[in-house]
């Protein structure tokens, strides 16, 4: 058994598996037992699914047997608790979902399932992922591995806390305005946003649906490579999946550095930016540099200052229209009062957090009538301006300059 | 500029969201607030650009029109709080 379960990523446990070294049991069991021994001082999970893991584990070991099996086969795998797991209890981290049962799997899961991943558990979030602490769980709060007395980022911060704290091999976590990268940073693992579109959004419970996506959180870069091999794709149940081709993630590490142009935003350096982080930054940038990268500290996005804003109009508004669903009838908690209306109003009010609910009339106020051009559609408009600086910036330099 | 006792519980209302009044004073605050940062959007010169509501360059996606398993009712039903036979039960909606 690898002493290191901490530090173990998918393409070693893979060779382990592979080499029969290890079984997939064993290696379950063993995260099993490192759960059980760190989970009340980090409280990353809202549910551990021992039982579905050993028997994912067992069938893996007889695929394992064979040749050919997926590099994902017999590894452990956390997955935030935002993602539909048939027959596991998904609940947004939310009192009004607490109980809810899916009767289908996202296309994520079911794609993990394909590859013969072993299910550990569903990770602690902000509550509807709304958050980027996860203080805002209507459970508990999950504490950062490296200092327990601080936050683990969020709102993905239980899949970053268990990849860190070594509780699973890899998570899956979701992003909307930074919820899967700045728990990385957080926990200090690689976390990565695809390009909105890349990975199927179907059973992912939505927030802000013309921005949230699904991403890997895991222990390097080559492990980020082969989950997104296994969870990228079109998918015709998601009509805003991109029907672009998938790339083999794998050919893209050990790229060469030289001859790539990278462009440095002016405006990402702001007035306020704590030293150690504007530090770390430049030396990040330096180090691709030494790579043998050309940094371009001349790119301009003057748009930057109008993004939070943005945003700030643009995902409360789609998590009211969203959020509208949960009334106590089909699913979730449900309060009963005398009449329709004021079933509604308390299931409700009972049943989502002080930041949801913030978020939800935010968002009510933003579309509703008199103020739909003033907030939405205006965001909508400096949204396209922000891209458009994008687009400029990507273009290849013109043959004048 | 504040937002008015009577426009937070409109917005509320039109989310079906139960407030108490303790809720309704810190909205009043905290939404206002926030508004009041949307402010800087106005310097921003927006005419003529057209409005993004999704990143892609997809519109009006269609499937074939094939028939594809759905989930069992019963699967569905599973979840409901109240439910009578292959419906689920809601409280009158007319009195």
């Amino acid at each position: 058994m690898p002493d290191n379960l901490a530090e173990l990523t998918i393409h070693q446990a893979h060779e382990l598996l592979k080499g029969r070294q290890l079984s997939s049991v064993e290696l379950t069991r063993a995260y099993l037992e490192r759960i059980s021994k760190v989970e009340p001082e980090i409280q990353a999970f809202v549910t551990v699914t021992d039982e579905l893991a050993l028997k994912q584990a067992e069938a893996a070991d007889r695929l394992l047997a064979g040749n050919g099996a997926n590099p994902l086969a017999g590894v452990p795998v956390l997955i935030k608790d935002v993602m539909c797991t048939k027959g596991v209890r998904t609940t947004c981290s939310s009192k009004i979902l607490e109980n809810l049962v899916p009767p289908y799997d996202a296309t994520v899961v079911e794609k993990l399932k394909a590859c013969n991943a072993v299910i550990i558990g569903k990770a602690n979030m902000d509550e509807f992922a709304m958050g980027s602490s996860t203080e805002n769980s209507a459970f508990f709060t999950t504490r950062n591995p490296w200092d327990r007395s601080r936050v683990p980022g969020g709102s993905s911060g239980g899949s970053a806390a268990g990849v860190a704290a070594g509780e699973t091999v890899y998570a899956l976590g979701s992003d909307t305005g930074g919820s899967i990268r700045q728990p990385a940073g957080f926990c200090s693992v690689v976390g990565f946003k695809p390009t909105y579109g890349r990975v199927s959004r179907y059973g992912l419970v939505a927030f802000a649906s013309s921005l949230d996506q699904i991403g890997p959180l895991t222990r390097d870069v080559a492990d980020c490579a082969l989950v997104m091999n296994a969870i990228a794709g079109y998918d015709s149940r998601d009509s805003t999946s991109a029907p672009e081709p998938v790339p083999d993630y794998t050919r893209c590490l050990n790229a060469e550095l030289k001859g790539m142009r990278i462009g440095v935003p002016r405006e990402y350096f702001v007035k306020g930016m704590q030293p150690e982080v504007d530090k770390a930054i430049k030396a990040g940038i330096e180090q691709l540099e030494k790579l043998g990268a050309e940094i371009d500290w001349e790119v301009s996005l003057p748009h930057t200052p109008y993004a939070l804003a943005v945003y700030y109009i643009i995902a409360p508004s789609e998590a009211s229209a969203n959020l509208a669903r949960y009334d106590g009838v089909k699913y979730g908690f449900s309060y009963q009062a005398p009449t329709m209306w004021e079933s509604l109003e308390k299931t409700r009010q009972y049943g989502f957090g002080a930041e949801v609910k913030r978020r939800i009339m935010l968002g009510t106020y933003a579309l509703s009538a008199g103020y739909y051009d003033a907030y939405y559609l205006k965001a909508q408009k400096v949204r396209t301006l922000i891209r458009r600086e994008f687009d400029r910036a990507f273009l290849p330099p013109s043959p004048s300059k | 500029m504040k937002l008015t006792r009577e426009e937070v519980l409109h917005i509320a209302r039109l989310a079906r969201l139960g407030l108490t009044e303790e809720d309704v004073g810190k909205f009043r605050e905290q939404l206002s607030n926030i508004l009041e940062n949307f402010e800087i959007l106005q310097q921003v010169d927006t005419t003529d650009v057209p409005p993004t509501a999704q990143p892609l360059a997809l519109k009006n996606v269609m499937r074939d029109d094939k028939v594809t398993p759905s989930l069992a009712s019963d699967d569905i039903l599973a979840n409901a709080p109240r439910r009578e036979g292959d419906c689920f039960r809601v409280r009158a909606v007319l009195e």
